[in-house]
């Protein structure tokens, strides 16, 4: 298709000006948090020099290497815990007929649009009944439940994309549905799994309303989000580079997981978006 | 008996596993989600504190918070919040979709993975980001002294009359790279030949707009408003990180009330029903979005 060069060169200039305008405020702070101390930012200049004594502070003060393993922990758990119930399920429902599960396909998807705000006050007086609150449990156990909608809807897609004469052949052999399942099914989709893998680690990682209510008081069990809300917070009279340094630590490792992971990532939110 | 193709294994193993394959998942699911929804609206029904024994009250909780002005007010900060947070994006995202329906770019997946950054960001580390972007002394209030307009300088998320567009702009940030990325990944599946056609048929860019891209990005923009309107309306995170509903009420929206009545002063029962509320909002919203843009031609 012939276009102008004025369309084109349209296209990047409003491609660069999104670039910048996307990555601007994380350049920001991280401008912020290499500044020293009783030095006046601009917010635009390039840092001469690196200065990272913001950091050891907030990394210190902050208690950022409990907030940073918490947060793994649980993004991690809520990972493998979707991961394992969602499987079977979704399997199940991609070669289920009738009207019964049809049911409980369309009930198990409605939490796909069900927000936090729902479900947090009894969320709260169950772990509190169960001597949960202020563990990493009560963070786990609501993900993994919020997540499925979103996993099994996103795997039973991937399974219906198999091939019937693969599990054919399964069947013939004589393995089970759980052998077939492990053995020759999960290995087919497993490039689903793997981008379904990183979209919930993402959402467990960035999760805050639940780490809000379920966690407040133990400061080992917060999650990163959690915890730089707190030092944000107490710190709004304090030096601003010490809480964008902060920010940083506890942006960065989703920012570098993000630089191998892209791909995979990007497509996962518009295949899982278009898919519906 | 009359045997059907796929009857076999119905015969060798059984039609049990099924459900067994769901039944984990679905305990799970009733535990976290279903129970603790069905005991929202129980709780919305009575008048508690937490502690002490609770009272029903019927549907007073509903009425008290649908003649309370500030839920009212709330409402119309929620409606402020979906227009930054989905349709400026949604807006911007089919510009620039329009832009894109007439030419190829090089690079695009590093453009894609740059624009993107805002999804991937946690929205705490969104909201310390922009703290500082609308601080006195932040980058905002420079770039106004650097063109001379110090005079228009202030703290933004301060300001009573500033404080919802400053929040509301955070929003149309996270979200107007993802309806880009995802228009323009839509737009580059419509059949080349639609648009040489058009062309031929002398249509302009803006002709060329509404009858070929507009139409073919409809499940895009039905994916695309149901994600940033449900965003929207939630919009706990942001909020809470930036101006915790101040200054006084201006940026108050239902969700920080749910926070505030249930956890902070602690009267459950109305917490529970501006919960409610705000479930059917959301739900009745997204199901209006998704009726109106569903697929006729498929029905």
């Amino acid at each position: 298709m012939r276009t102008s060069r004025t369309e084109r060169l349209l296209g990047y200039a409003i491609l660069v000006l999104g670039a910048v305008a996307a990555v601007y405020p994380f350049v920001s702070i991280l401008a912020l948090a290499t500044s020293r101390p009783g030095e006046r930012v601009s917010g635009f200049a390039v840092p001469t020099s690196l200065y990272l004594g913001n950091f050891t502070r907030a990394w210190t003060e902050g208690a950022f290497s409990w907030a940073l393993t918490s947060s793994l922990v649980v993004a991690v758990c809520v990972v493998v815990g979707t991961i394992v119930l969602a499987v079977p399920a979704a399997y199940a429902f991609a070669h289920a007929r009738g009207v019964a599960l049809a049911a409980v396909f369309t009930l198990m998807t409605v939490g796909l649009v069900m927000p936090y705000e729902a479900l947090i006050i009894p969320l709260y007086e169950m772990f509190r009944g169960w001597g949960l609150l202020n563990t990493w449990w009560a963070l786990i156990l609501p993900q993994i439940g919020l997540s499925l909608s979103f996993a099994i809807l996103w795997l039973r897609t991937a399974f219906r994309q198999v091939p019937p004469s693969l599990e054919e052949a399964a069947s013939i052999d004589g393995a089970s549905r759980l052998r077939t399942l492990v053995s020759v099914l999960v290995p087919v989709v497993r490039p689903a799994v793997l981008t379904l893998a990183t979209l919930l680690f993402l959402f467990a990682w960035n999760e805050f309303l639940l780490a809000l209510v379920l966690v407040p008081d133990e400061r080992h069990v917060q999650t990163a989000p959690l915890a730089l809300s707190f030092f944000a917070g107490n710190r709004r009279n304090n030096d601003p580079a010490v809480t964008a340094a902060a920010a940083v630590l506890v942006a960065l490792p989703v920012l570098i997981a993000y630089v191998f992971l892209q791909r995979r990532f990007i497509s996962g939110m518009l295949a899982g978006a278009v898919k519906e | 008996m009359v045997r059907v193709p796929g009857d076999e294994d119905v015969v060798r193993r059984g039609r049990l596993w099924r459900p067994l394959f769901i039944v984990p998942a679905l305990a799970v699911y009733a535990l976290f989600v279903l129970w603790p929804l069905t005991q929202t609206v129980r709780y919305s029904l009575y008048d508690w504190d937490g502690i002490t024994v609770a009272t029903p009250v019927g549907a007073r909780n509903y009425v008290e918070a649908l003649s309370d002005p500030a839920i009212r007010d709330a409402l119309v900060h929620s409606l402020v919040f979906v227009v930054f947070y989905a349709m400026l994006p949604a807006a911007v995202g089919l510009v620039i979709a329009g832009v894109f329906a007439r030419i190829r770019v090089r690079g695009m997946t590093f453009f894609r993975a740059v624009l993107f950054v805002p999804q991937v960001l946690a929205t705490v580390v969104v909201a310390v980001s922009w703290r500082w972007i609308y601080a006195e002394d932040g980058p905002l209030n420079q770039v106004l002294g650097l063109v001379g307009l110090d005079r228009l300088a202030r703290a933004w998320l301060g300001g009573f009359t500033t404080a919802l567009p400053a929040v509301g702009l955070i929003g149309t940030w996270i979200m107007s790279g993802l309806c880009m990325v995802l228009f323009v990944a839509g737009v580059q599946k419509i059949p080349r030949e639609l648009f040489e056609s058009a062309r031929i048929d002398g249509a302009g860019p803006l002709r060329e707009f509404a009858t070929v891209t507009l139409p073919h990005l409809r499940g895009e923009l039905m994916v695309a408003l149901v994600f940033t309107t449900t965003f929207a309306l939630r919009n706990f995170d942001i909020v809470w990180n930036t101006t915790s509903g101040g200054p006084g009420d201006s940026t108050k929206v239902a969700s920080i009330f749910i926070y505030q009545d249930a956890f902070v002063s602690r009267s459950v029962g109305s917490a529970s029903a501006t919960g409610v509320l705000l479930t059917a909002v959301i739900l009745v919203v997204t199901g209006a979005i998704m009726l109106a843009f569903r697929d006729r031609s498929a029905a």
